[in-house]
């Protein structure tokens, strides 16, 4: 519903400015609404502004990655900002600490210039005595502006790890995560995951030239096992983390990893061997 | 005058002589009598309502594997379904089980049929390529005999099983038009091995029912048409993992006969058929299996053929054109023991496309004293996986697999017939070639319960190669018949599984993968020695000893060669009584591969008694037999029984046969 008001919405603001005359790139470009086909998210009014956040597929926010999409509406006459400078800090409220998580920024796309897109990976769901908030520090026409809206983080509905924080054996905090493959086939698919270290409890630094080994599993079958996987390795260009990961079925698969450091120390992670039927570090999917 | 003389719509009995005269003088095609239209043959039937595949094994080359009590898989000089070219009628039918459970003989049954076509090697190539030989399944028909109205009923029983067999048949035939239907029903309960050892889940039942017809639109040209609808469910494969709920065969066709067409081409006859057939596994009612699944597949084949003779001087012709399109696709869903996971999916056959399409010419020719006949088959065949998850699937191994790939196939044989009376000399060179099967060449984790691997195929295979030679030498006399007879194939590019030690079983429980790949060559020999002596005009003994080695490049063992067999009968008929003592045995397996699951098989020795009693009322008559076969209840099994399943013990059996005339 909300995203057919908006649609409307938009639509409506398209038509006004269409019959304008002032012509230019500084327009925004609103022929049709770029949100149409994403989830709304949240919509965060404050300053005279509606802030709204989508995603591509997600109803909402859930551990481990989550593209954010993010454009602010000026309340005044419907329109979008264009060319935004948005910043933003998640902050996991806890009983007895605060901590952040691993982000990206948020840029403006290359297709739409009222639309800023980036990730947040969130290492823990919120619950009734702690919760995730992020704060937006924004600035349009020339003056800065800040709000902070608190959000529900829940646990992916099929409860399945995509995301995993833990210590190295060099003593430093990482966070590994999953960001492919999204729709798992029964082929070889790419698999993409990014890892950060933790630098402080709000710093959470992108880890480069590690590698993560790949060990596919379905415990369910005897621990079978799949061919032609590829052992993660750092891309610079996506700056992340991609290998292959072939699944042989359908059903419930565990990927039991290895972090290995840019000289090939292991950091955490063991061999799957007939003893020992997992590793300590994994993600999981079912399809 | 010639041509109605010829025709096999004007008057069968002549055409059956001329054939007998022209061809069976030249192949070494064996012929299994199965239908009894007239009560004399009854006789030649050692019994009458056992299933084809007790018919089949009845034959000299064939052996029967065994993975329980219905749907054994014929080989013919050694090789499997997928070097053989097993043919209903000329029609190509394909089976829907990725575990060999349904081989094409289990969709027929013999009240369908009259008699089965077995050619050894490349003389099989008439039906499709092959490289062990064929089976061809012929259809019992009226032909536009003046035999008017006729029925029968047929029943019998087996204490062995407690099987029984209830059958009728009525048919009507006329110079015009004939029409043949049958229905049959079996069921049998678990089988007893010697020694009162019940062999659990050798249970089957089922039922067949078919009907065809033919119509004279002139006098020169007919219509016919078939169909045969067969259906098994409830049966027990004690050797497998798994048992079958369903197995079900609809067969169809659609044919034209004109006797002559343009100038001397003569008999032409042409056909449109389909099959479809539907597999479903269960495993439901096994015990402690690690892991439930469901495995259904299913196989539809769209055909046609068209062949017309020509005769010249010293040549006779036949010309064939053929084609086929089958569709095969089989699936696998697993359940997980807990069960908050999802179901495990698999295509185990990513329903694969196979169009072929050939021709095939044979010469006889009479060179004066000696005949030699001369055939080739030139085909072409297409296999494309239609399935995207399938071909992703597949993908996994091979990332820069085609979906599509096309291979040219080809035979060509000679055979040679010398006489100098009493002496007959058959000899023959052939060469022939396959393309992989759709298991070979497209399998994803197909079990194999007799090595304990789990099989997959690989697309890119070579097409496998044949060279045969083959020699017969029989020497012939009214009370006494000698033949001696070889064959050897070379077998370049034999496909067979290999261990790959890199990859992960999927099955639980089993020791390793294997992958199809093309061996360098392969060496099978056969040979054997038959004896027939009528002792008295009503009393004939015969005996055959045979001998079969197989080897690969590595001087490996190939698996499933039969060891030194033998069989020894002596039969009575008179003209209301026949009487039959058989014995068949085996000596101990001296060559056999463990790393094909094999393991050495004992010698044995069986022996079964039947009787055989013909009674007339008015018209009508009514034909007994009764018999008993493993005499000694003897707990054996042979080279050919999956994991070593005992066959059965003793079993008494009576069949009661009325006919209708």
């Amino acid at each position: 519903m909300k995203t057919i008001k908006s649609f409307i919405a938009t639509f409506i603001v398209a038509l006004a400015l269409t019959s304008c005359t002032s012509d230019g790139d500084d327009n925004p470009k609103m022929e049709e609404n770029p949100m149409a086909e994403f989830n709304l998210l949240a919509n965060i009014a404050a300053n005279g502004h509606t802030l709204e956040l989508y995603s591509e597929g997600k109803n909402g926010f859930t551990t481990g990655y989550n593209e954010i999409f993010v454009r602010i509406k000026d309340n005044a006459d419907e329109s979008y900002f264009i060319d935004p400078e948005i910043a933003w800090m998640p902050v996991m409220h806890m009983m007895s600490m605060n901590h952040s998580c691993p982000k990206s920024e948020l840029a403006i796309t290359e297709e739409h210039n009222t639309v800023a897109k980036g990730y947040v990976i969130f290492q823990m769901p919120g619950n009734a005595d702690e919760f995730w908030d992020i704060t937006f520090t924004y600035t349009v026409e020339g003056q800065e502006y800040t709000l902070t809206e608190t959000i529900d983080v829940t646990a992916p509905s099929d409860g399945k790890q995509k995301v995993t924080s833990f210590m190295g054996s060099d003593d430093v905090r990482y966070v590994l995560a999953m960001v492919e493959p999204t729709d798992p086939q029964v082929a070889i698919n790419d698999i993409q995951a990014m890892l950060f270290k933790m630098e402080n409890m709000m710093s959470f630094p992108r880890v480069e030239n590690y590698t993560v080994a790949l060990d596919p599993r379905m415990p369910g079958m005897g621990n079978h096992s799949s061919p032609n996987n590829l052992d993660l390795t750092y891309d610079n260009n996506a700056k992340s983390y991609n290998g292959k990961l072939s699944l042989t079925m359908t059903g419930y698969w565990k990927l039991n990893l290895k972090l290995l450091n840019a000289t090939g120390e292991v950091l955490k992670g063991e061999d799957i061997t007939d003893e020992n039927e997992a590793s300590t570090l994994y993600f999981e999917l079912e399809f | 005058m010639y041509g109605i003389f010829l025709s096999p719509i004007y008057i069968g009995a002549q055409e059956l002589v001329l054939q007998k005269d022209s061809i069976i003088t030249i192949n070494l095609d064996e012929v299994i009598l199965i239908s009894a239209r007239k009560a004399l043959d009854y006789h030649r039937q050692p019994k009458p309502l056992s299933t084809l595949d007790e018919y089949l094994e009845s034959s000299k080359k064939v052996d029967m594997v065994k993975r329980g009590a219905y749907a054994w898989e014929p080989t013919l000089n050694n090789m499997f379904s997928e070097r053989l070219s097993v043919t209903i009628d000329g029609m190509r039918i394909f089976g829907a089980c990725t575990d060999k459970m349904d081989p094409v003989t289990s969709y027929v049954d013999v009240s369908n049929l009259s008699k089965a076509h077995i050619a050894s090697g490349q003389q099989g190539a008439e039906h499709g390529t092959t490289i062990g030989g064929a089976i061809d399944l012929e259809l019992d028909r009226g032909n536009f005999k003046e035999t008017g109205l006729y029925g029968g009923l047929e029943t019998g029983f087996e204490s062995n099983n407690q099987m029984s067999v209830v059958g009728a048949e009525l048919n009507y035939s006329d110079s015009k038009f004939y029409v043949d239907t049958d229905i049959i029903y079996r069921k049998a309960e678990n089988y007893v091995a010697g020694g009162d050892e019940e062999v659990q889940f050798s249970q089957f039942e089922k039922y067949n029912v078919s009907a065809n017809g033919g119509y004279k639109i002139a006098e020169d040209r007919a219509l016919t048409s078939s169909l045969i609808f067969d259906e098994a469910r409830d049966v027990g494969y004690p050797a497998l993992t798994m048992d079958v709920s369903l197995a079900r065969a609809i067969i169809a066709s659609i044919g034209f006969e004109q006797d002559n067409l343009w100038g001397s081409l003569r008999d032409w006859k042409s056909k449109i058929y389909f099959n479809k057939v539907t597999h479903v596994m269960d495993d439901t009612k096994r015990p402690d299996v690690p892991i439930h699944m469901d495995m259904p597949g299913w196989s539809d084949t769209y055909g046609f053929y068209s062949q017309a003779l020509l005769k010249l001087k010293k040549h006779q012709f036949l010309f064939k054109a053929d084609g086929y399109y089958n569709k095969s696709l089989a699936e696998m869903t697993m359940y997980p023991n807990d069960p908050n996971e999802l179901p495990m999916f698999m295509l185990t056959w990513p329903d694969v496309r196979t169009a072929n399409g050939g021709v095939y010419v044979e010469d006889e020719l009479d060179l004066n004293g000696s005949f030699l006949k001369i055939a080739t088959r030139m085909a072409v065949q297409n296999q494309n996986v239609a399935d995207e998850f399938g071909l992703n699937s597949l993908r996994i191994f091979y990332p820069e697999m085609e979906k599509s790939k096309t291979r040219f196939l080809k035979s060509i044989s000679g055979q040679w017939h010398k006489m100098w009376m009493p002496w007959h000399l058959n000899a023959g060179l052939s060469y022939g070639d396959r393309a992989p099967s759709v298991t070979e060449g497209y399998g994803f984790y197909l079990f194999n319960s007799f090595d304990n691997h789990d099989y997959i195929g690989d697309p890119g295979l070579a097409n496998e190669k044949s060279m045969e030679a083959n020699t017969k030498i029989s020497w012939e006399k009214s009370k006494f018949k000698l033949t001696a007879e070889a064959n050897f194939f070379h077998i370049k590019d034999y496909i067979i599984g290999e261990v790959d030690p890199s990859l992960s079983v999927m099955t639980i429980g089993a020791d390793g993968v294997k992958i199809y790949k093309n061996l360098e060559y392969a060496n099978l020999f056969n040979t054997s020695l038959d004896m027939e002596y009528a002792i008295l005009p009503e009393l004939k003994w015969s005996g055959l000893i045979s001998y079969h080695l197989g080897k690969d490049n590595n001087q490996e063992n190939i698996p499933f060669i039969s060891p030194f067999a033998y069989r020894s009968s002596l039969q009575f008929n008179s003209r209301s009584f026949s009487a039959g003592l058989r014995i068949t045995g085996a000596a101990k397996q001296v060559n056999y591969n463990p790393d094909f699951g094999e393991d050495q098989t004992q010698a044995y020795t069986v022996c079964s008694l039947t009787f055989g009693k013909t009674l007339n009322f008015n018209n009508d008559s009514m034909y007994a037999k009764f018999g008993v076969e493993n005499i000694f209840d003897e707990n054996y099994s042979t080279y050919t029984d999956w994991k070593n399943i005992p066959r059965m013990g003793r079993n008494f059996f009576l069949t009661l046969s009325y006919s209708i005339n």
